[in-house]
């Protein structure tokens, strides 16, 4: 108690008294953040405003050797923000400026509180969008698509977070700050920008983030296509692949998530179909206008029941809207369901929706299938009630097993949740512990204490050497997260 | 393709890489096991002699030997020179120059010597040429996995046949797949598609002490661990040396046109014309510029015929106000791209021609601004002909992503000076300046790569984490790592 007394202290001069959460209640906001079944409350919360803030804040906890949790807007489904016991949580929601935008040179500079969607609000009046398009982007942070390395439908042709982010600023966990890429191209130095966004919050807190943004399509075309089973919808995915089209997004949704999605949304699904694709196309119009035929001519081929092609632009927000709202939409028709983030190569796709079939059948339960079938990441959403015995087990049994036949078939465990605190034990299984501890290097070389966000991504932590002086419990090792070996 | 899991091949790596017993004298010093405990300074280097046998002993007597004039990197010859043939030999090897606390260089096919300051020291240069298998290509995932020695165009020739390509296009001829990566080299086709880190997305790199690991995988989309790909990505071999890599690929386009803009009368038109071209719908796989008595744009469009004969119109109409449009037929357009990589092939110096009125040394730089920049740049390096006698300068580049390549040929003394003015120059205005190519003597007298901020320091704590003895490619990366 003593010890936390100093530490509020501390963090009233580092970011104010404004800045603090400290009551029991409403510290219990911060408990989780979207995967609300692993919660813990965190010793104190603090809201700095600044990047001058962060750095005092992350100063204290560096001199007291308290752990710290970095939080933009709550939304990760692995746990990455879940906060340490006894630690700190930093929560990034007030800085929420955009520094500067520049268009000339296709550059938006913004604070890690500021909201995905906003940036391509900002930049839209100019022709301009920012690409990566969480599904989430109403509501979640850059500084937590950083973080997390994010997606969305549409990173299969124009990348991920990490294809957009050309420099930051980070407040480095013994908090000194630190300029990582620019505005230039090809700074000199290793790239620490790609070191760092898809680290999941262990290596630091980005403060400023410069983002590129790309000019918008001349055109957008956008179809859905009924087919009688995925397997068909499959094979119109790898048809079009093997044309040599590369389209925008192409999304796939099975039976069960098309009933509930519709339930939700009412985007008028074809609720008969055994599988819908929405493909997207964009680009310069003679070239969209050309391949949107062969989209529609391969669809054709695999036995699609129906075609919708969206008018204008309302009618193709209607068709996402639905997508985007698939897994709120699980809701509708189960009390409760385990959302899953696997990845396989994309031919493998058949043979896996099968495997997951006999998986849910023979633990009873009833799974629903949305994937970015145009990469291979699969969202497999298991269902359940929490109020029969057993089954939320059993839900979770059958998302890990999923995993298994992910790495079964040469894939991963994460398309785009993260690692976080979820999926640590998976890791092992999809690297080596030579893999693991290499990784771990990079995490010596930005937080030799282990304080940053310690307890996640890894299932054992690398302890980077030994600090001189009397032996002191390091709190990761009191917290139960990590042995010295 | 068959489906392997991801860890299998790698376990039998690891599991493959136990370490002879090579008699070695430095071997008795400690636990090879225990790896990058080894303190610094404690194992002598043992002799060449005896090591040569050692390597011999490991990837046979035809493919290691000792190191003569043409092994040198950037001056500096190595003692010995090793070729191994599989994962396990490198590694094998890596020990042993481990244990011994050789400097180790990885070379692939040696066109990026010259990149970086000269190596402090250099005992072992280990090629990857043995290394040159493309191991799995996944053509309905767009995926390939092969290994670092690979030479780019063998890879291409390979994909090709499934219609399928790596969207990077690095103009030194024979480069390898793992020197492309660990010297970021990139070409025309980053202006859509990005540079080595944009398109690896999985690599096995091999630390200085032997040990085999990966990160990332076979699937595009993955965010399982670090992402180390990048971080090897232009780290010039000084974290460990690079064996496979598995790339995201792209169809290869059906058609490509090529539309010229010449006549451009001064750096501030060329600005405005990249600018207009920027901020329209056309998306050009590369745009390019050069600029020498007058500035030339080049944009290449790529995709379905249809598709590139309606954007090559449009370029034409946008750009008819400033110069000369044309353009340019079949042959025109593979003649102007062969020229483009000739003059970029990063030959040796006397191979190139020298530019009219220009005499004594030459060296390039490679400047990185914001594409805003671009023009003040070329006001700048130009008018050093009016204030510098006798600096002749040529300019090119990758005019949409703001890189220069200025090519500057004078007394030494002078470019010295000029390359310091342009560095300020381009330092003040956000971006950087890098000696791509310099003779022995500048070098001594420039910093390679000019200052890095204050990510410097975490850069070296990266350093001391993967090398912790300082043996990899020692003395070529920034701030001298």
């Amino acid at each position: 108690m003593e010890n936390r007394d100093r530490l509020i202290q501390k963090m009233k001069t580092a970011v104010g008294p404004d800045g603090l959460v400290l009551e029991r209640e409403q510290l219990r906001t911060y408990e989780c953040d979207g995967l609300t079944s692993y919660r813990v409350i965190p010793s104190l919360v603090i809201l700095p405003e600044s990047a001058e803030e962060v750095r005092n804040a992350v100063r204290v906890c560096h001199e007291e050797g308290v752990p710290f949790v970095a939080r933009g807007s709550g939304t990760g489904l692995s746990g990455g923000a879940l906060p340490v016991e006894q630690g700190v949580l930093i929560v990034l929601a007030r800085m929420r400026r955009i520094l500067e935008v520049d268009i000339p040179n296709q550059r938006v500079v913004v604070e890690p509180g500021v909201i995905n969607l906003w940036v391509t609000q900002e930049v839209a009046p100019e022709g301009y969008y920012y690409a990566p398009d969480p599904s989430s982007q109403l509501v979640c942070s850059i500084g937590g698509n950083v973080a997390e390395n994010s997606g969305g439908a549409h990173c299969l042709k124009y990348g991920f977070t990490t294809n957009h982010v050309t420099a930051l600023e980070v407040v480095l966990p013994d908090g000194e700050m630190v300029h990582l890429g620019g505005k230039a191209p090809d700074s000199p130095g290793y790239d620490l920008v790609g070191a760092f966004v898809g680290s999941e919050g262990t290596l630091g807190i980005a403060t400023k983030i410069t983002l590129r943004i790309v000019r918008k399509p001349e055109v957008v075309r956008t179809l859905l296509a009924a087919f009688p089973s995925t397997d068909e919808a499959g094979g119109a995915v790898s048809g079009i692949i093997g044309a040599g089209i590369v389209p925008a997004a192409i999304e796939m949704m099975d039976p069960l998530s098309i009933e509930a999605a519709e339930a939700a949304v009412h985007a008028g699904y074809p609720m008969d179909a055994g599988a819908i694709l929405i493909a997207e196309l964009d680009g310069p119009e003679a070239e969209v206008e050309h391949q949107f035929e062969e989209v529609e001519k391969i669809c054709h081929e695999n036995h699609s029941t129906e075609i919708r092609i969206a008018k204008d632009d309302d009618e193709r927000i209607l068709m996402w809207k639905g997508r985007k709202a698939a897994f709120a939409a699980m809701g509708r028709i189960s009390p409760d369901y385990y959302v899953q983030d696997g990845v396989i190569p994309r031919t493998a796709l058949p043979e896996v929706l099968r495997e997951i079939a006999r998986l849910a059948e023979d633990g009873g339960l009833r799974v629903a299938n949305v994937f970015h079938a145009g990469d291979g990441n699969l969202h497999p959403l298991v269902l359940y009630d929490a109020e029969i015995e057993g089954e939320a087990e059993r839900a979770e049994e059958v998302a890990g097993e999923i995993l298994q036949i992910c790495l079964d078939h040469g894939g991963s465990i994460t398309g785009e949740h993260g690692v976080g605190f979820d999926k640590k034990k998976y890791m092992d299984k999809m690297f080596t512990a030579e893999d693991l501890d290499t990784m771990q290097r990079l995490r010596c070389a930005f937080d030799p204490s282990n304080l940053c966000n310690p307890g996640k991504v890894f299932p054992t932590p690398r302890l980077c050497g030994e600090v001189p002086g009397p032996y002191r419990m390091h709190p990761v090792e009191r917290a139960g997260l990590a042995e010295r070996l | 393709m068959s489906a392997s899991k991801v860890g299998e091949g790698d376990n039998q790596i690891v599991q493959g890489a136990t370490p002879k017993q090579t008699g070695y004298p430095a071997a008795g010093l400690g636990d090879p096991a225990a790896g990058l405990g080894d303190p610094l300074g404690v194992i002598p280097p043992g002799s060449p002699g005896m090591a040569l046998q050692d390597l011999k002993g490991i990837v046979g007597e035809e493919r290691a030997r000792r190191g003569c004039s043409e092994d040198a990197v950037d001056g500096v010859e190595p003692d010995l020179v090793v070729e191994p043939q599989s994962i396990e030999e490198a590694s094998e090897v890596l020990m042993l120059a481990h244990r011994a606390g050789m400097a180790v260089i990885p070379r692939g096919a040696g066109t990026k010597l010259h990149w970086g300051n000269p190596p402090s020291r250099v005992d072992l240069t280990v090629g990857t040429s043995g290394l040159n298998q493309v191991l799995e290509h996944a053509a309905g995932d767009l995926v390939v996995r092969v290994q670092a020695g690979t030479p780019i165009e063998q890879l291409q020739t390979e994909l090709a046949e499934a219609g399928q390509r790596l969207a990077l296009d690095p103009p030194e001829p024979g480069a390898t797949v793992g020197g492309i990566i660990a010297a970021n080299a990139s070409g025309p086709l980053r202006h859509r598609f990005g540079t080595a880190r944009d398109q690896l997305i999985g690599i096995t790199c091999m630390l200085p002490n032997g040990k085999v690991a990966k990160s990332g995988g076979k699937v595009v989309k993955n965010v399982a661990g670090y992402d180390l790909g990048k971080l090897f990505t232009g780290s010039l071999g000084t974290l460990g040396l690079l064996v496979e890599a598995i790339f995201r690929l792209h169809p290869v386009p059906a058609a490509r046109r090529t539309v010229v803009i010449r006549g451009i009368g001064d750096p501030a038109t060329l600005g405005d014309a990249v600018q207009r071209f920027l901020h329209s719908s056309l998306v050009p796989a590369a745009l390019e510029f050069s600029w020498e008595a007058e500035g030339m744009l080049v944009a290449m469009f790529e995709g379905i015929a249809p598709g590139v004969e309606a954007q090559a119109k449009t370029a034409v109409d946008l750009l008819g106000p400033y110069g000369d449009v044309q353009v340019f037929d079949e042959q025109e357009q593979r003649r102007w791209w062969e020229e483009w990589a000739g003059r970029h092939s990063g030959r040796p110096l006397p191979e190139t021609p020298l530019p009219e009125g220009g005499e004594g040394e030459t060296v390039v730089l490679k400047v990185g601004v914001v594409p805003t920049e671009l023009p003040h740049v070329l006001r700048r390096v130009v008018s050093l002909r009016d204030r510098s006698p006798g600096v002749v300068p040529r300019l090119t580049g990758h005019a949409g992503c703001g890189i220069t390549f200025v090519e500057l040929t004078g007394d030494e003394q002078r470019l010295v000076e000029a390359i310091g003015e342009i560095r300020h120059f381009a330092r003040g205005r956000g971006g950087s300046a890098v000696v791509r190519r310099a003779p022995h003597q500048i070098k001594q007298a420039v910093e390679v790569w000019g200052p890095v901020g204050d990510a410097l320091p975490l850069m070296r704590r990266v350093k001391e984490q993967f090398d912790p003895d300082g043996i990899m490619s020692p003395g070529r990366f920034v701030g001298g790592i």
